[in-house]
């Protein structure tokens, strides 16, 4: 099926989020759009899914104008789509979640549930999907749930299957068994939009790719393009990928953290048993796949986890135990992970913000009032050291973009003299040029001596900034190895597998996007 | 939570029992086909021994709890059947009382809770919290008995019933869905609306000329052959009138329809995921407002239980609360149909036992004996049957993006 979309413009109030997008998806072959978040690429598949309706444009189904009201038209029309966020009842069993919304019944509206099974074992044969109708979704692996997904669209026929950031959630062999799926789909005739940030896996896969910047298209790239030039391209002006982490020096250990253990609110053991040291002048980064305990590690660290046993010692002194004001006292900063809910109050001033935890002592403070001129000239100063594009000082927290509210963040934790700095996820979500800042800063951090550790779920800025990596699986710690490790060895152990494991089925099995030299110069992700 | 009772109950109604005097219970009642001895029990032994159960079935439910699996449904039943038997034996040490009658009772007092209950699932599954039960259920007994009493026929003060019930869901759908007003305020509203209106007719209208506009009368009894006759269940559950065996019908057809229908399936995803729903191609909004309007409906129809099958004319705020407790059964039902039934006659056990006992002269002040259904109510929702997980959509707005 050849899918056109012929300038769809989509607005939001004033905000132009897709400006006379027009691209064209041939039969059988795998789309990549690329672009930054915020560049418009959901947005655009939701108007092609009929969840959202264009302002101007038309979608062209070979050759003949369609028009979806809902994803009712557009899944009769041949379009399916694998969201970001799993579309998926966590409650009910894979087979409810496959028929719902095209159910098969037996007169009078019973569901005719064995028919599903069947055609999702047929389907699950033909691909070597491995799944069980009847397994609940919510206790399946993120991997097999994008499977039901993929099931989903393929029951309804699909032909033209959207894959919005279908790898965000994956570990890189996973990832790698979704390409192999993806290739073995447009060999059936499929075509894929494949919705993306990430670069080295566009080289991968890609047999077409159009960039994204702004709500505009801003240009068609080969796959054999380099990374840098595909993301020039997305960011529009040169900018360098890796930021160069010069030589640490680590020194005395200053947080020691013995048997940390948290059980939550669901009586889940979250993070067991876990030990570690950091050092000054040295970034661990915590990685693993999302909800492995990393979150919960550092609730922990900052007193605002459940029920934790352990130790965690700070220079010397004990954390566990103490209100979180009390550990913010000690010298520890906070990047939480999710800056809108955690790290800001959106309806509060950028200079509030900057002072969120210093609001209550000297110099922003005499007794019990604020000195409003003293936290307006710390604001203008942080604003100025940390490049934060804000109308003013006094403009609220939550209409700055994601990249300005991170540095508003940062630019609080770092402003006062800290023993430890912990970040999690502090790159999410931003455009590569904040990216490039952040690690800046972090490692200029680390180059003053700070104990810095990161929880992150990127491998690639895993690799980038640390000394050692600290692997996280299911609550424990899979291993720590040193900064260097080969990218598919992080990627074995963030499935579990130890590091000796680790290693010697890497070397075995390379992936598609572990290696330098796979997908560098044209279509090698065939397998 | 099993334990402390279970144990609570040993020492209460067993240990401190007088020895040696006999609880009887009538089980049939004279005329019946199969005529049964009152059975007799040492109050004391019988107490004590229905305890030991309580605590085994509360060994077993940690047990469960331990190695992390769900409690079922029949093991709170079983601990709750128990504990107000070993209760009591106790309380009706040295009388007699009859057993046919207690449970005829429960089930007179259940039947709205089961109505209202069913209700409160229809919007709740969808997403759509009801609060306003106890409104469309006084709403339905209102009207029943007002349009029975003018035209003189039971039968359109029957269907009358749930078109109250459905006026006052089209207003919680309106506001709740289409206007976005928080649910658990439209409801309450709406509970005020209905009560102050059917006070202020009542005083107007219903109370001077009764003759002309609150003398409905009530259905008779319809015995159905065979099934009718079996003693106990017999006269309770087959001897009655035509709302409660339309009450059985409601709750199979709305179990069967939830759990085995294109549309339950639907009812449900729309409840616990309202995006997933949506991308399915489900109008999520449409199946909410349905959803809530056949609820009204439902508990309209149970209102007209109270005029038209109990009592025989309509009084002031005569559902008592029972909207609420019917929202307690449901959840204490786990939101499933059966679950509530259960649930349903446990509160109207718990009521019912009240005015027996206080008949009998129990050893506890009756004022105590008015609370036990609503202590009773706490516990239940409280966590007594383990965590209860309400449909993830529950109460939120599906506003499209």
């Amino acid at each position: 099926m050849k899918l056109e979309l012929r300038g769809i413009t989509k607005r939001f109030g004033s905000l132009v989020a897709n400006d006379d997008i027009s691209l064209t998806v041939e039969p059988g072959e795998v789309h990549c759009l690329l672009g930054e978040n915020g560049a418009g690429k959901s947005t655009l598949m939701n108007v092609l899914y009929g969840l959202s309706a264009a302002d101007a444009g038309e979608i062209v189904v070979d050759d003949e104008p369609v028009a979806f009201s809902g994803p009712a038209d557009a899944m009769a029309a041949g379009i399916g789509m694998v969201h970001q966020h799993f579309m998926l009842v966590p409650v009910f069993t894979v087979a409810e979640n496959v028929m719902l919304g095209a159910e098969p019944t037996r007169g009078a509206g019973l569901l005719d549930v064995e028919a599903t099974r069947a055609r999702i074992r047929e389907i699950s044969e033909q691909y070597g999907f491995d799944v069980d109708p009847d397994a609940v979704v919510e206790h399946l692996p993120v991997g097999v749930q994008q499977r039901v997904e993929i099931i989903k669209a393929l029951v309804r026929d699909a032909r033209v299957l959207i894959l919005d950031e279908p790898t965000a959630v994956l570990t890189p062999q996973e990832t790698d068994e979704l390409m192999g799926i993806m290739r073995q789909l447009t060999a059936d005739g499929t075509s894929i939009v494949f919705i993306t940030h990430k670069l080295r896996e566009v080289r991968a896969i890609a047999d077409r790719i159009t960039v994204m910047r702004l709500g505009r298209v801003v240009g068609q790239a080969h796959p054999e393009s380099t990374e840098s030039e595909l993301a020039s391209l997305m960011v529009g002006r040169p900018v360098s990928l890796v930021v160069d982490a010069g030589t640490s020096d680590p020194a005395e250990v200053v947080l020691a953290v013995r048997g940390l253990t948290v059980v939550d609110d669901r009586d889940q053991l979250v993070v067991d048993d876990v030990s570690f040291d950091v050092r000054a002048g040295e970034i661990l980064v915590v990685a693993g796949v999302q909800g492995n305990g990393q979150t919960e590690l550092t609730e922990a660290l900052l007193g605002l986890g459940g029920r934790v046993r352990g130790s965690v010692r700070l220079a010397g002194t004990e954390l566990l135990g103490r209100s979180v004001r009390e550990v913010l006292r000690a010298g520890v900063g906070f990047v939480p992970e999710d800056r809108r809910t955690d790290g800001l109050v959106g309806q509060f001033t950028v200079a509030e913000n900057l002072v969120l935890d210093l609001y209550d002592r000297s110099p922003f403070a005499r007794g019990p009032m604020l000195r409003h001129a003293r936290i307006r000239s710390n604001a203008a100063e942080r604003v100025g050291e940390f490049d934060i594009r804000a109308g003013s000082i006094d403009t609220l927290a939550s209409t700055l973009s994601g990249g300005n509210q991170q540095k508003v963040v940062l630019a609080r934790e770092l402003s006062r003299p800290l023993k430890l700095l912990v970040a999690t996820q502090p790159t999410r979500g931003l455009d590569v040029g904040s990216i490039e800042f952040v690690h800046r800063r972090i490692i200029a951090e680390r180059d003053n001596r700070t104990p810095v550790l990161i929880v992150s779920t990127e491998l690639d800025e895993a690799s980038a900034l640390a000394d050692r990596i600290l692997v996280m699986y299911r609550g424990s710690v899979v291993g720590i190895v040193p900064g260097d490790t080969e990218r598919d060895v992080l990627g074995l152990m963030t499935a579990g597998y130890a590091p000796e494991q680790a290693f010697e089925r890497a070397a075995a099995h390379p992936t598609r996007t572990g290696h330098p030299e796979y997908g560098g110069d044209g279509d090698e992700g065939e397998p | 939570m099993f334990t402390v009772l279970g144990l609570g109950a040993l020492v209460l109604f067993g240990l401190l029992a007088p020895g040696g005097e006999r609880s009887t219970f009538g089980i049939s009642t004279a005329g019946d086909i199969v005529e049964i001895d009152p059975l007799g029990v040492p109050s004391r032994q019988a107490a004590i021994l229905l305890a030991l159960l309580c605590l085994a079935v509360a060994g077993y439910a940690f047990l469960l709890t331990a190695r992390a699996e769900p409690v079922p449904l029949w093991l709170s039943v079983l601990f709750g059947t128990a504990f107000v038997l070993s209760f009591l034996t106790w309380a009706v040490a040295g009388e007699t009382i009859s057993l046919t009658g207690a449970l005829q009772g429960s089930l007179a007092l259940s039947v709205p809770l089961i109505f209202g209950a069913l209700c409160g699932m229809l919007g709740e599954r969808t997403g759509v919290i009801n609060i306003a039960i106890e409104g469309q259920l006084l709403a339905g007994a209102f009207l029943s008995g007002v349009v029975a009493s003018l035209l003189g026929n039971l039968w359109v003060g029957l269907i009358a019933a749930p078109l109250a019930g459905l006026l006052v869901a089209y207003l919680l759908a309106v506001f709740s869905i289409r206007y976005l007003v928080n649910q658990i305020i439209v409801g309450v509203v709406l509970n005020v609306l209905v009560l102050g209106l059917t006070n202020f007719l009542y005083g107007r209208l219903l109370s001077p000329q009764a003759g002309t506009w609150n003398s409905p009368g009530r259905f008779p009894r319809w015995k159905i052959p065979v099934l009718g006759d079996i003693p106990v269940i017999g006269p309770v559950l087959f001897d009655q009138t035509v709302i409660v065996y339309c009450m059985y019908l409601a709750v199979i057809v709305v179990h069967v329809a939830l759990f085995h229908t294109r549309w339950g399936l639907r009812v449900r995803a729309v409840g616990e995921h309202p995006e997933a729903a949506d991308t399915a191609g489900i109008a999520v909004n449409a199946v909410r407002f349905r959803n809530v309007l056949i609820g009204g409906a439902v508990a309209g129809f149970g209102g007209a239980y109270f005029t038209l099958g109990a009592i025989g004319v309509f009084s002031r705020e005569m559902t008592a609360g029972a909207g609420f407790i019917a929202l307690a059964a449901m959840i204490l039902g786990r939101w499933k149909p059966m679950g509530a039934v259960f649930a349903a006659l446990l509160f109207g056990f718990a009521n019912n036992l009240q005015s027996v006992l206080g008949i009998i002269g129990s050893p506890i002040p009756s004022e105590f004996m008015l609370m036990a259904p609503y202590v009773l109510t706490i516990f239940a929702v409280a966590g007594l049957v383990g965590r209860i997980r309400p449909p993830a959509a529950n109460g939120q707005p599906y506003i499209k993006s």
